[in-house]
């Protein structure tokens, strides 16, 4: 039996009727056709699937469309504007934040998330932000690094140089 | 993996959705959070017919200290728990707990009440609210009633929820003076489950010594655990380092442990032990301070 829901994805309404099982990431993927939210671990392990749900990060994997019929959602797509990279995607291009890229999406929303939240994180809460989100190629050091050096230019505005020294990705920092 | 297919209703009152249980019984199946029942229905582990979101049910979401209770509201988020100032300076042992719960993004959507009705030996809120002496509200046709965490936690998986009732509301004693609690746990990794959780309140009168002790075990069972002699030893008594030792290894003795992937039984008993000593140390120097 299907239900006619709506939500908002990165501004834009999505309506469509769907079967009560559909899961959210599916939603994301197959109706909206916005492939960067990842399906990794389908366990609710990995957090490949994670998106910024009416503020917060969730697992999409892991709720139903149906249960998220009103919300506004935010995915990978959302993050640049006007062509222009989120400060959280630059860093983690500086920093090598990413190695194959499948937990990269995850990585992004979980971080922004956090640093909406406190733009000030230090290296331990950064690293509690993604202990539910998995990556198996980078050892997570250029991650973290990654968050904190958007943090920096996040508060730092436009001020901060694209050069930066933090981090630049040598596995013996 | 796609879920079975199922039916889906979200009432908007706790009436509604009571009236939808009594309706398909045992065919249906709550959800609010939905972050171990989606895993399950998944694997079709769990394959409800119809499942009733209660997560639209408006005034569900509250947490606040009323009539000598700490009040919380059925959809009341872990992370609710954890990011609460409420929660933080005056429920340690709470606090410690959603801490740890799963991971971040799921603690996020997952639920108190739904934790505990999930009945999973490995749940960590089971064995807080354990420690806590806590008390489950539960509505069903004929109104509300209130069960003690002990007789609401019936076996593994199972609670003594019948299938025309939903929970509404958990609620836990707020802990006089001199009380301080704690919750340890060891796992592999965050997310996965416990290997061995200890959950620990107490409340010491003025010349020191313990007047009320909870001690609650996770993931060394087929159900969360009262250590009670444990318990036992410890009223009365001043929490030196001895009486805490001698709690310590009868909460081992309590512990029914299994060995798996996460370790042997002899192992995990022992952790007990250790856990026990850690989470009651710190438990009496927050209640000295309290």
């Amino acid at each position: 039996m299907g239900h006619r829901i709506a939500v908002t994805i990165n501004g834009q309404r999505y309506e469509a009727e769907v079967e009560p099982r559909l899961l959210l990431v599916h939603f994301i993927r197959e109706v909206a056709g916005l492939t960067g939210t990842h399906i990794g671990c389908d366990t609710t392990s990995c957090g490949a699937c994670t998106v910024i749900l009416n503020g917060k990060p969730i697992k999409s994997c892991t709720m139903f469309a149906v249960q998220a019929d009103g919300s506004e959602i935010r995915t990978v797509e959302g993050l640049a504007q006007n062509g222009e990279f989120h400060p959280i995607q630059k860093a983690f291009w500086e920093c090598h934040g990413l190695q194959c890229g499948y937990c990269t999406p995850g990585m992004l929303m979980a971080g922004v998330a956090l640093l909406e939240r406190n733009p000030n994180p230090t290296e331990d809460e950064v690293r509690r932000a993604i202990s539910g989100n998995l990556c198996r190629c980078t050892g997570y050091q250029n991650i973290v690094k990654s968050i904190l050096r958007a943090a920096e230019m996040m508060r730092g505005g436009a001020g901060v140089a694209s050069g930066s020294p933090v981090g630049r990705g040598s596995p013996a920092q | 993996m796609i879920p079975a297919a199922f039916e889906y209703v979200a009432p908007r009152s706790v009436a509604e959705a009571v009236a939808l249980l009594r309706q398909h019984s045992y065919d249906a199946k709550v959800i609010a959070g939905g972050q171990s029942l989606i895993p399950m229905m998944r694997f079709r582990m769990a394959q409800p017919k119809v499942l009733v979101d209660i997560g639209r049910i408006p005034g569900l979401d509250y947490l606040r200290e009323e009539d000598g209770y700490l009040r919380i509201g059925a959809l009341v988020r872990h992370a609710t728990m954890e990011h609460s100032p409420l929660i933080q300076e005056r429920y340690p042992l709470l606090a410690a707990t959603a801490r740890v719960v799963a991971d971040p993004l799921v603690r996020n959507l997952g639920t108190v009440a739904g934790s505990l009705v999930h009945a999973d030996p490995a749940g960590d809120w089971a064995a807080a609210m354990m420690a806590a002496r806590a008390q489950v509200v539960v509505a069903g046709p004929d109104g509300e009633r209130v069960i003690g965490i002990d007789d609401f936690l019936v076996d593994t998986f199972t609670t003594a929820l019948e299938p025309d009732e939903l929970v509404v509301e958990v609620r836990v004693p707020i802990p006089g003076p001199r009380s301080g609690g704690d919750y340890q746990k060891i796992e592999r990794k965050v997310g996965d489950f416990a290997t061995a959780a200890v959950a620990v309140q107490v409340t010491l009168d003025e010349a020191g010594r313990c007047q009320q002790a909870g001690i609650g075990l996770c993931a060394v069972g087929p159900i969360t655990l009262r250590a009670a002699a444990a318990e036992e030893a410890l009223v009365g008594q001043p929490l030196d380092e001895a009486t805490i030792r001698k709690a310590a290894a009868l909460a081992a003795e309590a512990a029914q442990p299994t060995s798996d992937t996460r370790g042997s039984a002899e192992y995990k008993r022992d952790m007990v032990r250790v856990l026990t000593i850690r989470a009651l140390r710190s438990a009496a120097a927050r209640a000295l301070k309290a």
